[in-house]
């Protein structure tokens, strides 16, 4: 099988962000890690890989210093990398990146195309999707465990309120990937080594001809919210209280 | 008893974060950092979930050894027999990290790495290679190191442990002292005077009659690393036991040479984390009204101190490694990174440990078990006063030591 894996570079996690000037983005200076669902549709990429034989690709679009997550790509197993370069990669929206992507691969004929479920950072959860739409493929969506069958392949969707759904696709595909379906692997010592003299091809967004000019939708302000304090009094019997603060730990702070 | 007025309401140990000023990471290479990373997240999920327990019940997390193989954590520096073949400093990124876990656990990678694999691949024949380096490499064989002796520290030179050439054979009678995984190993790289006197390294493999290891108990310090007593009395090995090619103390500095690198990289590690834990401590502890601790100007003034000096010493670790890279490093270099580096990270615990105040000393939190396990460090590969002497007698040309 030969797989291409999609990654994107994000703030990391536990960053301390800053709204930039202009309130249309955050500031640069923080720390950018891979974007978590992402790292999990690379590792579901290279147990495939293990599995059944094939090539594992991992492109990303985004400026200089997202070639950081194509060397660990490369550092726990990918085969080689393609780099979309351009400053203007982060103002991309999920329309523009996709069309980056699939002008990036023509020719490549891939059997299985994995991105992450959605980024990290804007959370759109689109560009699986779009470029699937783009490149005239079928897709599937919030993938927990797939495996070949004779005509393609078999996925297990995770679906709300606890539910799966199987899935009967043929190849070639676009699937996106969950998190936490799998335990990630670490970049060794020894894959950073071999990483080193590994493929890394890049193309530039200019001469793809994708410039933020081709987004669908903007971003008119990114703020912090200003924080509200609130107390509410909760009333009744202790039983009646009780059903009202299960409620609200259910639905107000999501922690049921 | 004693009442602490503070013992309650202690902010939970937070995650830690990068300790980085002045961009220090934008000195690094793609690589560096990504080795940085990768060890980071392999210290996070596997060694910080255990190692206060490990600590404080005395035990070596054994169970990570295989998974420390896997990583290449085993001589890193060294090319082939399956190791990684990293750079110096990159090597010394994987030795912060692991020492942001824990002294202990750094400490048995410092002397698997630079004072076992180090000198079989480097003053081994090809067959003590091939036997011991695979294996170490992976961590499936564990190695230690003597050279020191109860009667033998800071002046090695006084070793009294004997190798008696009898045909083809050396016999070897002597103690060994504060042996960092001396009781576990399979292998003993030792040093031991021929019957010219001349110093020479030996591979003594730990089940040869004769060899004798005690685990040392009541350690205040390195609670999760092993320490160990040698003792050998008429331990007989092949002379294909030796290592050829070097002879002299010279071989044995030259390994500490390598594992002082790595301390030296190392104690940044300790330093990050107890001035990270403290910060954190400081920014939501309050005391007088509504004032985090933070806000008072003592309180800065130590934080400042301690993150001014985390500074410079990443700037010395990252100048003396890439001056080892390009083979240019000294001795005396490696003896700054050493001495300096270790006796900041000292005090910069012993500082933390004033801003938590009583949590302080428990092991909710991990300074006091990073300033314990540093006092070993202090002294340990060369004293901090040792160190001064060396850099003394490099820079007046006057030797200072008797």
């Amino acid at each position: 099988m030969k797989i291409l894996v999609c990654l994107k570079q994000v703030p990391a996690k536990d960053a301390p962000i800053k709204v930039a000037a202009g309130e249309m983005w955050i500031r640069e200076d923080v720390t950018y890690e891979v974007n978590e669902p992402d790292a999990y549709a690379l590792e579901e990429a290279l147990r495939q890989k293990e599995a059944h034989g094939g090539e594992v690709v991992a492109l990303t679009v985004g400026p200089a210093r997202a070639a950081q997550v194509l060397r660990e790509a490369l550092a726990k197993g990918a085969d080689r990398a393609v780099h979309v370069e351009g400053e203007a990669a982060a103002q991309l929206d999920c329309f523009a990146t996709a069309e980056a992507i699939a002008r990036a691969i023509p020719g490549e004929h891939f059997d299985l195309i994995f991105t992450g479920l959605q980024s990290d950072d804007y959370g759109f959860a689109q560009v699986g999707v779009v470029l699937a739409e783009l490149l005239g493929l079928p897709h599937a969506t919030i993938i927990m465990h797939l495996e070949p069958t004779a005509t393609g392949i078999r996925v297990k969707r995770e679906l709300e309120g606890g539910y799966f759904q199987n899935v009967d696709l043929p190849t070639p595909a676009v699937l996106t990937i969950q998190s936490g379906i799998s335990k990630l692997r670490y970049a060794t010592l020894m894959g950073i080594k071999a990483a080193k003299s590994k493929p890394l091809t890049r193309h530039s967004l200019e001469e793809m001809g994708v410039t933020p000019r081709l987004n669908r939708q903007t971003i008119t302000r990114l703020y912090v919210p200003a924080r509200s304090k609130k107390t509410e009094m909760l009333t009744g019997t202790a039983k009646e209280v009780a059903a009202q603060l299960v409620e609200h730990l259910k639905n107000d702070a999501r922690v049921l | 008893m004693l009442q602490w007025t503070s013992a309650h309401a202690a902010p939970a140990m937070a995650k830690f974060r990068d300790v980085d000023f002045i961009e220090f990471a934008s000195l690094l290479s793609d690589n560096e950092r990504l080795v940085r990373d990768s060890t980071r997240h392999w210290v996070e999920d596997n060694v910080i979930p255990i190692i206060e327990e490990c600590a404080r019940v005395g035990r070596f997390p054994r169970e990570l050894v295989p998974s420390m193989g896997q990583m290449g954590f085993f001589g890193a520096t060294l090319h082939d027999y399956g190791c990684a073949g990293m750079s110096n400093v990159e090597y010394g990124l994987v030795t912060q990290e692991l020492e942001r876990g824990d002294s202990g656990l750094r400490s048995f990678m410092s002397v698997q790495s630079a004072l076992v694999m180090y000198p079989i691949h480097t003053f081994g024949s090809e067959e003590q290679k091939r036997t011991w380096l695979p294996r170490l490499q992976t961590g499936e064989a564990i190695g230690c190191f003597g050279l020191t002796e109860p009667d033998a520290g800071s002046n090695p030179s006084a070793l009294r442990t004997r190798a008696h050439r009898q045909g083809n054979e050396y016999v070897l009678n002597g103690e060994k002292m504060w042996i960092t995984s001396g009781s576990i190993a399979d292998v003993a790289v030792v040093w031991a005077k021929d019957d010219s006197d001349t110093v020479r390294g030996f591979l003594v493999e730990s089940d040869r009659p004769g060899f004798r290891a005690e685990e040392i108990h009541g350690k205040y310090s390195l609670r999760a690393s092993v320490t160990s007593s040698l003792s050998f009395h008429d331990v007989r090995v092949p002379a294909d036991n030796l290592l050829p090619n070097v002879s002299g103390l010279k071989g044995a500095l030259m390994c500490l040479n390598q594992a002082r690198f790595g301390i030296g990289w190392g104690v940044l590690g300790a330093a990050m984390q107890c001035y990270d834990t403290a910060l954190q401590y400081a920014q939501f502890r309050k005391q007088f009204g509504d004032r985090p601790i933070a806000g008072h100007q003592l309180v800065q003034e130590k934080l400042v101190w301690m993150i001014s000096e985390i500074t410079k010493a990443q700037l010395l670790a990252l100048q003396v490694g890439r001056l080892k890279d390009a083979g240019k490093v000294g001795h005396a270099q490696i003896s700054m990174l050493k001495r300096n580096n270790v006796a900041i990270a000292l005090d910069i615990a012993r500082m933390a440990r004033d801003i938590l105040g009583a949590n302080g000393i428990a092991d909710d939190y991990p300074v006091f078990r990073h300033m314990a396990n540093l006092e070993s460090v202090k002294t340990y590969e060369g004293t901090h006063d040792i160190h001064t002497l060396i850099i003394g007698e490099s820079i007046t040309g006057i030797a200072a030591f008797e």
